[in-house]
């Protein structure tokens, strides 16, 4: 009848189960795959994490050199990950946090020296706003 | 007595996901059932024609979150016998753990919410407890914790280091002790005998005959599991299914319980005769798959099905995927009639209904 008492007895003098969770974090696991980055400088615009994504949340733009993802849309499979022959791609330990608007990561890169035809065209060492760019169109999902 | 017609669910809070059954009842007592389906439909076989036939493992993966692992090697498995891949013997045993792993989740995640059905919230709290430790054993091993996308065509993507194996292997001395602890509330109390024994009665021949699967079939005595066939690694690990004779609640109650303790000792069975080597055939330049296949694994619920054909192209044809509570519905519909209102909750969720898996 009272076969539960000795699992609640217990219970009373065991540590506590439970995190105090906004306070108190738990260190992530070093293989999680969490957030999703790209180190825009070693991108070259190759196109394969558009292909290879299941969810299909990452564009490329290889004339423009934009890359943009939408990080809501994203399922940390890490496929992106592995697949990206310039190892630009990185995930995070932590997941995304929440938030209350939509963002869409927009980073626009340069192209590569490889390309020398248009580093020729160019002068060289032009400034092409390079790093990072958080912009959050507001009703971008629409379009 | 006249008859009254009671809808039970969608919304019910025993039930995880939304199932309809009107139930029309004479008095207290259930006369007939009547399942409706389709709430949560989401047309995920339909995605196989836009979707190439890498991006379908994330896809199927997303039928049912509580056995991802086992969705994903079912299908990988199919696509790797149409093209004749040959996957190494360290991945095959990886996906045993893997598999098994999430068999005990799940399971202490039903038993959690079967305490729950009958009112028994700290025995639910105490399932949880311990199963919160496998899925933190999901994400150091994987990287995520439900849906862990670890299964690819050719193998795994992981490859767990020697201290990690072992850590993997205290973690569970951890679970099992807590679970034996538990043992004796969630199999002999009272309380829980009371509410569980002689009710969802299914006979042995009735669950032959409606065709149930997985720990409805094992509790009503028939000593049948996918794993059997030996897919994976099963075949080396001298598997045997758990079987009980009642066809009660609580037949099927101790098969998933006892299947627990079971999958414990099959990931050390597995992790002991890990082989090294290889967890990945590469599979470039093979061509598309071509071809059809028929696969079943065994899921924690049952029985899982997935036929796939393809004829060369980056997409596939058709993926046709049966999933065990489907072959469970008509079973349940057998065991409601002749019980009270109350027991309908215990009964229902004793099939571990999974309806985004059946309906996909
Ligand atoms: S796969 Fe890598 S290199 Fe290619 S576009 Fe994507 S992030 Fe850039
Ligand atoms: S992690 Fe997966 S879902 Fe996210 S961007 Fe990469 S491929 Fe797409």
């Amino acid at each position: 009848m009272f076969r539960m008492t000795p699992n609640i007895v217990r219970n009373l003098v065991v540590r506590k189960s439970t995190r105090m969770y906004p306070v108190e974090v738990r260190e992530p696991f070093a293989q999680v795959r969490g957030e999703l980055f790209n180190d825009i400088e070693r991108c070259i615009f190759c196109g394969t994490c558009e292909v290879k994504c299941p969810s299909q949340c990452i564009q490329v733009d290889k004339k423009a050199c934009i890359w943009t993802c939408d990080p809501f849309a994203c399922v940390f499979c890490g496929v992106c990950v592995d697949t990206c022959p310039a190892k630009s791609l990185y995930q995070k330990t932590k997941y995304r946090s929440p938030t209350g608007e939509r963002i869409i990561i927009s980073q626009q890169g340069q192209p590569r020296k490889k390309d020398k035809a248009k580093d020729r065209a160019g002068e060289s060492g032009t400034p092409k706003g390079s790093g990072e760019e958080k912009a959050d169109p507001g009703g971008d999902p629409a379009t | 007595m006249r008859k009254t017609v009671i809808p039970f669910g969608p919304q019910h809070p025993v039930l995880p996901e939304p199932i309809h059954l009107k139930l029309t009842v004479e008095d207290e007592r259930i006369i007939e059932a009547i399942p409706n389906l389709g709430y949560v439909h989401r047309g995920l076989e339909r995605l196989a024609d836009i979707r190439d036939f890498h991006q379908m493992i994330q896809v199927v993966e997303r039928v049912c979150g509580i056995c991802s692992v086992i969705h994903a090697l079912c299908y990988c498995q199919g696509i790797e016998e149409i093209m004749g891949v040959e996957v190494p013997p360290r991945a095959r045993y990886l996906r045993v753990m893997w598999s098994e792993l999430h068999r005990i989740q799940s399971h202490l995640l039903w038993l959690g919410l079967f305490a729950d059905s009958f009112g028994f919230e700290s025995l639910f709290m105490q399932f949880w407890r311990v199963r919160e430790k496998i899925m933190d054993i999901s994400e150091a091993t994987t990287g995520n914790r439900v849906i862990v996308s670890v299964n690819v065509i050719g193998g795994v993507r992981r490859n767990p280091d020697p201290e990690q194996i072992r850590w993997v292997l205290a973690q569970i001395d951890w679970v099992e002790a807590e679970l034996q602890r538990l043992e004796d509330t969630m199999l002999e109390d009272y309380t829980v005998k009371k509410r569980t024994v002689g009710k969802g009665v299914l006979t042995r021949q009735q669950a032959y005959e409606l065709g149930a699967v997985g720990p409805v079939l094992r509790g009503s005595g028939v000593a049948q599991d996918a794993r059997q066939t030996g897919y994976a690694a099963y075949g080396e690990l001298h598997f045997e299914p758990v079987v009980e004779t009642d066809g009660d609640c609580y037949a099927r109650n101790k098969v998933r319980f006892r299947e627990t303790l079971a999958s414990i000792d099959l990931i050390r069975r597995a992790i002991h005769r890990l082989p090294d080597g290889e967890v990945r055939t590469k599979i470039k330049g093979i061509k598309p798959p071509q071809g059809e296949t028929v696969n079943r694994v065994e899921q924690p619920r049952g029985e899982l099905l997935y036929y796939l054909k393809g004829s060369g192209q980056k997409t596939l044809d058709r993926v046709r995927i049966r999933t065990p509570t489907f072959a469970n519905i008509p079973p349940l519909l057998v065991m409601l009639p002749g019980h009270f209102l109350s027991d309908v909750p215990v009964v229902t969720l004793s099939i571990d209904p999974c309806i985004s898996c059946t309906e996909r």
